[in-house]
């Protein structure tokens, strides 16, 4: 771990002037996942902005919705009385991930931010384009079975490996980030990126910008919804894939339905024909297996990872039979309902 | 035979029976203390640098940064390090496989991935941490080879033999015309994934000069007696001048065994600073040595079409480094577990660009069984047999190379006792024919098998004034229980509470005794403590006898008991004396004895030594997405004695546990273009978590053994050996699909 | 500003250390803390509180599991600096806590640990028992599965999960009669 500054400013106004235009200082809250990056010599920060002291916790009602500020712990968030009751995806999606200890230091903005688990971003010795812009990327051709199916690029075939943000995506909530421009509103579905030719990005952040928090809209699927997380073990690990389902029927018909996948993208996947396929469609295992089809056929496989292709075309079947039926997956039975 | 030494208390009141880790309050407390948590005035802190290449030399190491950092000592490498023995042979440790050591910073020369480098030393950890980030390191680098299906042509018998390890016997019969002529043919490959121990208390060494000059080292090691042969070898040391310590050792499972390179380092920057130094490897680093070594293997079986064996072949292939010949027995166990008239048996290594494989919990049993169990019950299926009867129709009493008896063999037992607790009768063969819900159901089995061995091994015993024991010896207790059981042997043996008696381990000041692995420290060790205990009694009794008026003057030794702290006759407990009262009338402040017990050459001319288990097993596997759970095992086991059934079941319960983590999870996971392990931490190699682990049901059945005093037969590894296979045949039967590739994961369960 | 902004040059050297305020297992202390340093190596290095233990150092066995302010979080992952303020439990604490209970010398779970055989080489069990504590205090989990659910950021290599869960739930059926 590198040396850097420690600042602990007080004001949000105090932490972007600390940011300043230092491309090496960081924000820091729960620290789970920069403090392990920088023992990694993956991050070296110049500078910490330690915001834990800014007054941008608490979970509030807003605009018919809930507004979730950055520092809520995903612990807090995920057993909050009005996230289980109105979003309960949200909050099973939470349960699905890391251990209580990371979910209890873990923030809504870090774990928003949270970057790849891409075996060689972590390792120094081997060259990453997310890493060291330019120097390769091995994955493409080595050891690659968690990594993307669909949206990777030359450059970079890294997953996100967050499951809140795959919830995030589903309930089609925003990012509110403030920065020296001023405020401004960024729809989760364009906060995280695709790698492209600059893997060094993961999200749509830009220079000198914190996030201030993330807004949940009124419609929440309360009713039909499930978080399916499947994985090498069953707790404690990243998925290979994970299917966040959220609709609203009417009868036995679809009237919305938002799907977003884990595991298998740069950011939590989502394919709006696939969801707009469903609308007006009835809630058959034969309507799921068409959108399962849909989604599935632009996946891409790499030498190792070609069985995700199936197990997400299969997980997607099931999350949509699991939302559709009201029986979303339970987190500690590990029986797949 | 065995001399039967019976315990001086004529009975067995704690051995036998569940009792409680004595080391449990220090272990919930936090008071017991591991190898890199001692301390010392002016300890100085080291930091591994690792080689970011496999294979080649370093052609420049910059450490001007590093220096520059306030706190930092020195920053060793091959360049500047103090002299060292030179000759590879100084560093064979007590359990080293033939050819020549890996030597830290020994010259520039690279062999494999994450290879020590550089030492940095500084004031602090941090400090050291940070400044080994600045340390760069220049390579020239070559091709690795790691992948061991690609060097399958380039294997070979290893030239010189691992002591202590059986080499594949000559065959016997003809087993290839047999297996062309049985009507029944099964012939597969399996294979099984690298794996790391990765213990939870990473490899750690504190140094401690002593104001004398001499050190003290506390070493994470599964017997201080190697880590003193070590380093009095390597640095030209005499053995008073290096004491070795480690009370406790946060778990080996084998990687313990042999002296690791963090422990050269310690005292290599020791002595060239002068001052204490302690250094701990990353959990990454963790990747650098010893490992399980992945295996290609075949077992063809042929069979009458009633299940009786006609041809058994079993041949292995496993990696090695380029400078050593790591062996371990993988396919004796094909050899002597079931009777075959035609068996071919052979092992072969193939060298590899990574650090030397080395022993892990059962090794090569684990390995071998896993193909040997998979390939009866893919017999089974073929004979349409059950694959307890199946195992039945071909059981021996007899080893069938040594064509000697078994001294105890209660698999039959096992097979009874666990299938019942299983409910095996209920199973319906076919595959897919059980199911749960959306969940698949399967039930397997598979017999495990490993050697009851002993070594040499002696023990203290100390009584006090106060009546109080000390016993001690110098092998580790590595979580297995041993501070308890050896507590239980001294407190029988004395007629003491248990809280009299004081254990004391893992220091070189103790009476010497191996390392801790093979399952034979029970033994070893509790019949050294027996014997030692045996003449201490002696002696007490003589000075008891010898006391003016002693009530037991006209009793003979084999006519007393020893009781709640006194002497007396059997019988007749109104004619006794309080030890306590024997020392101060005679004067002494102790009564001490050494003993040392071996194993018993008699016994071996006649008998062989196993421990066996049967292993069942359930899996439910989601039908539609391949996930799977074991959700219950039963393990039986046939170990002879079990001396503390609550700390025996936890070894046994443990080992399932790794054997689940075997048989669908570790993999380490290679880039052969690299020559890398690239999921180095516990998040990307996955062991099992508590959500992973359900019902495991331990039964230790029945079994006299007179291999020793003490009746023991080792339960350290026997639990983990067959649950691989057990787990991978219940998949088959719930799914129909056989997957011979460890670890099942859900990717082979879609493809299959 | 109101509030003065609190700064460290720490790139500046030795020197960089900061006054934090730590209540450690009931003990109030004033600690000068470099901004990089952990809570975990705070506790092993600095305060010979060793049994908090580092397996992973990176959040991913949870040996390093403590207390704080009630909460269990992996200790490797926390910067000293940043909990300045917090009141810290470590296993040494347990017993303290128990006594100030009133309840015995050590901790139920502790005892629960040694009577269930719930630990073999003793190294997770720290981080386990902070954490079987951590999980009591959340109470969400209630049932086995739960439990298991809850506790399965404890890698145990020694394989003594059963045997955890079984203490566990022998304590949280001890408290709720």
């Amino acid at each position: 771990m590198n040396r850097f500054d420690y600042v602990r400013p007080t004001t949000v106004a105090e932490a972007i002037q600390a940011l300043g235009s230092d491309a090496s200082a960081r924000f820091i809250a729960g620290g789970t996942n920069l403090v392990d990056l920088m023992k990694y010599n993956v991050e070296k920060p110049g500078r910490l902005i330690d915001i834990t002291r800014l007054p941008l916790g608490g979970i509030a009602e807003h605009e018919g919705g809930l507004r979730i500020g950055t520092l809520v712990s995903n612990a807090d968030l995920a057993y909050d009385a009005r996230i289980q009751t109105r979003y309960p995806l949200l909050s099973s999606a939470l349960l699905a991930g890391a251990s209580a200890q990371l979910r209890n230091a873990a923030s809504t903005g870090g774990n928003l931010n949270q970057r790849t688990r891409c075996y060689y971003f972590y390792d120094e010795g081997t060259p990453c384009n997310k890493r060291e812009p330019g120097s390769g990327c091995p994955a493409i051709g080595g050891v690659n079975r968690i990594h993307a199916i669909f949206g990777a690029s030359e450059a970079c075939i890294a997953t996100n490996p967050s499951d809140m943000c795959v919830a995030l995506a589903a309930l089609e909530a925003t990012v509110q980030v403030t920065g020296p421009d001023g405020d401004r509103a960024i729809a989760f579905a364009d906060y995280h990126r695709l790698p492209g030719d600059d893997p060094s990005k993961d999200n749509s952040l830009k220079p000198g910008e914190i996030v201030l928090s993330v807004d949940l809209p009124a419609r929440d699927y309360g009713q039909h919804h499930t978080y399916l997380k499947l994985r090498d073990r069953l707790s404690y690990a990243f998925a290979l894939v994970s299917v966040a389902a959220a609709l609203e029927l009417d009868g036995r018909t679809i009237k919305t339905a938002r799907l977003a996948l884990g595991g298998v993208a740069h950011k939590p996947w989502r394919n709006v024909e696939a969801e707009a396929l469903l609308q007006g469609k009835p809630a058959t295992r034969e309507s799921f297996q068409a959108a399962a089809d849909l989604i599935v056929a632009e996946a891409k496989p790499q030498s190792e990872n070609g069985f995700k292709i199936e197990l997400a075309r299969r997980a997607i079947v099931r999350g949509l039979e699991q939302a559709a039926a009201g029986t979303p997956q339970n987190q500690s039975d590990k029986r797949i309902q | 035979m065995a001399t039967q030494i019976s315990p001086a208390s004529g009975r067995d009141k704690f051995v036998g029976s569940a009792q409680n880790r004595v080391d449990g309050p220090a272990k919930v407390t936090g008071l017991a203390k591991y190898a890199g948590e001692f301390t010392s005035e002016n300890l100085a802190h080291g930091y591994v640098v690792s080689s970011a290449i496999t294979k080649g030399r370093i052609t420049a190491i910059d450490s001007a940064a590093a220096e520059a950092v306030p706190g930092v000592l020195k920053v060793i490498t091959h360049e500047n390090r103090p002299s060292v023995a030179g000759e590879a042979e100084a560093y064979q440790d007590m359990v080293a496989p033939p050819g020549a050591p890996f030597r830290a910073l020994y010259d520039e020369t690279i062999a494999f991935s994450g290879q020590p480098v550089a030492l940095v030393v500084a004031e602090d950890f941090d400090t050291a941490r940070h400044a080994a980030s600045l340390v760069k390191v220049s390579y020239e680098a070559q091709t690795p080879h790691t992948d061991i299906a690609a060097l399958q042509d380039q294997s070979y018998d290893p030239p010189e033999k691992r002591g202590g390890i059986k080499t594949p016997p000559k065959p016997w019969g003809d087993a290839s015309a047999a297996f062309d002529g049985a009507p029944i043919k099964v012939s597969e490959q399996y294979r099984i994934a690298h794996e790391h121990h990765n213990p939870m208390e990473p490899h750690a060494s504190t140094v401690v000069v002593e104001d004398d000059g001499t050190y003290t080292v506390y070493d994470k090691i599964q017997g201080v007696a190697n880590t003193q042969m070590y380093l009095t070898n390597a640095f030209g040391l005499k053995p008073e001048q290096v004491r070795c310590l480690n009370p406790y050792l946060g778990g080996g499972f084998g990687c313990g065994l042999r002296p690791q390179y963090q422990l050269f380092l310690a005292m290599l920057a020791a002595q060239d600073l002068g001052r204490s130094v302690r250094v701990v490897l990353t959990r990454d680093q963790m990747w650098s040595f010893t490992y399980r070594p992945g295996a290609i293997q075949t077992v063809s079986l042929g069979a009458e079409k009633n299940g009786v064996l006609q041809s058994l072949k079993h041949d292995a292939l496993h990696g090695t480094s380029q400078f050593e010949d790591y062996q371990e027995n993988v396919v004796n166990w094909s050899g002597i577990l079931y009777r075959c008239d035609n068996v071919e048996l052979t092992y072969r290594l193939s060298k590899l660009d990574t650090a030397t494989p080395g022993d892990m919990r059962a090794p090569g049993a684990v390995t071998g069984m896993f193909a040997l169990e998979t390939a009866m019950d893919e017999l089974a299926y073929a004979t349409r047999i059950d694959p307890i009867q199946l195992r039945i129709t071909n059981y021996t009493d007899t080893d069938p190379v040594e064509e000697k008896p078994y001294g105890s063999k209660a698999l039959k037992d096992c097979f009874v006792q666990g299938a019942e607790r299983f409910g095996w009768a209920k199973r319906t063969p076919e595959p897919r024919s059980m199911r749960d819900g959306k969940e698949l159901v399967g039930w397997g089995m598979a017999c495990g098998i490993w050697e009851a061995l002993m070594m040499e091994s002696s023990a203290k015993v100390t009584l006090t004034a106060d009546g109080r024991l000390e016993v001690g010896n110098s092998t580790g207790d590595i979580g297995t229980g041993t501070y308890t059981i050896l507590t239980q042997i001294a407190a029988d043996a004395l007629g003491l509470p248990m809280d009299h008696v004081t254990t004391k381990l893992g220091d070189t000041d103790l009476a010497k005794a191996p390392v801790a692995g093979g399952s034979w420290t029970a033994a070893s060790s509790g019949t050294a403590v027996m014997k030692a205990c045996r003449n201490v009694a002696e002696q007490a009794f003589k000075l008891a006898r010898g006391l003016e008026g002693s009530p037991l003057a006209n009793v003979d030794f084999d006519r007393i008991v020893f009781s709640k702290g006194r002497i007396e006759a059997a019988g007749d407990p109104s004619r006794g004396v309080a030890l306590t009262d024997v020392l101060k009338a005679s004067g002494q402040d102790r009564i001490e004895a050494t003993e040392t017990a071996n194993p018993d050459k008699d016994f071996a001319k006649k008998y062989e030594a196993y421990t066996h288990s049967a292993v069942f097993a359930e899996v439910k596997i989601d039908e539609d997405l391949g996930i799977v759970r074991v959700t219950r095992i039963v393990s039986a086991i046939a170990a002879g004695k079990i001396l503390n059934t609550k700390t025996a079941r936890s070894q046994i319960m443990g080992a399932v546990v790794m054997g689940i983590g075997s048989a669908l999870h570790e993999e380490s996971m290679l880039d052969h273009r690299l020559g890398r392990f690239m999921n180095r931490n516990l998040g990307e190699y996955h062991v099992p978590s508590n959500a992973d682990i359900h019902d495991i049901d331990v039964i230790f059945v029945e079994e006299e053994d007179k291999a020793n005093p003490l009746g023991v037969k080792g339960v350290g590894e026997i639990g983990i050996v067959g649950t691989a296979a057990a787990i991978s045949n219940a998949v088959f039967h719930a799914t129909g699909k056989r997957i011979r590739d460890l670890p099942i994961t859900v990717d082979k369960i879609l493809a299959a | 500003m109101e509030n003065a902004m609190l700064i460290d040059s720490g790139s500046s050297g030795a020197h960089a250390k900061i006054g934090i305020t730590l209540t450690i297992n009931g003990e109030k202390r004033e600690i000068e803390v470099a901004p990089w340093t952990t809570l975990l190596d705070l506790l092993r290095e600095r305060l010979d509180l060793t049994g908090t233990k580092k397996g992973c150092d990176h959040g991913q066995c949870g040996a390093c599991t403590v207390l704080v302010n009630g909460t269990r979080i992996n200790s490797c992952l926390a910067l000293a600096v940043m909990k300045d303020g917090a009141e810290i439990t470590t296993v040494e604490g347990l017993a303290g806590m128990a006594q100030r209970q009133g309840t015995n010398t050590l901790h139920p779970i502790q005892e629960a640990f040694v009577e269930h055989d719930a630990f073999q080489c003793g190294y997770c069990t720290p981080g386990q028992l902070c954490s079987s504590v951590g999980l009591m205090n959340e109470g969400h989990a209630k049932t086995r599965e739960e439990i298991r659910e809850a506790m399965s950021g404890n890698i145990c290599r020694c394989g003594a999960y059963t045997n955890i869960i079984d203490a566990i739930e022998d304590v949280m059926q001890g408290a709720a009669r």
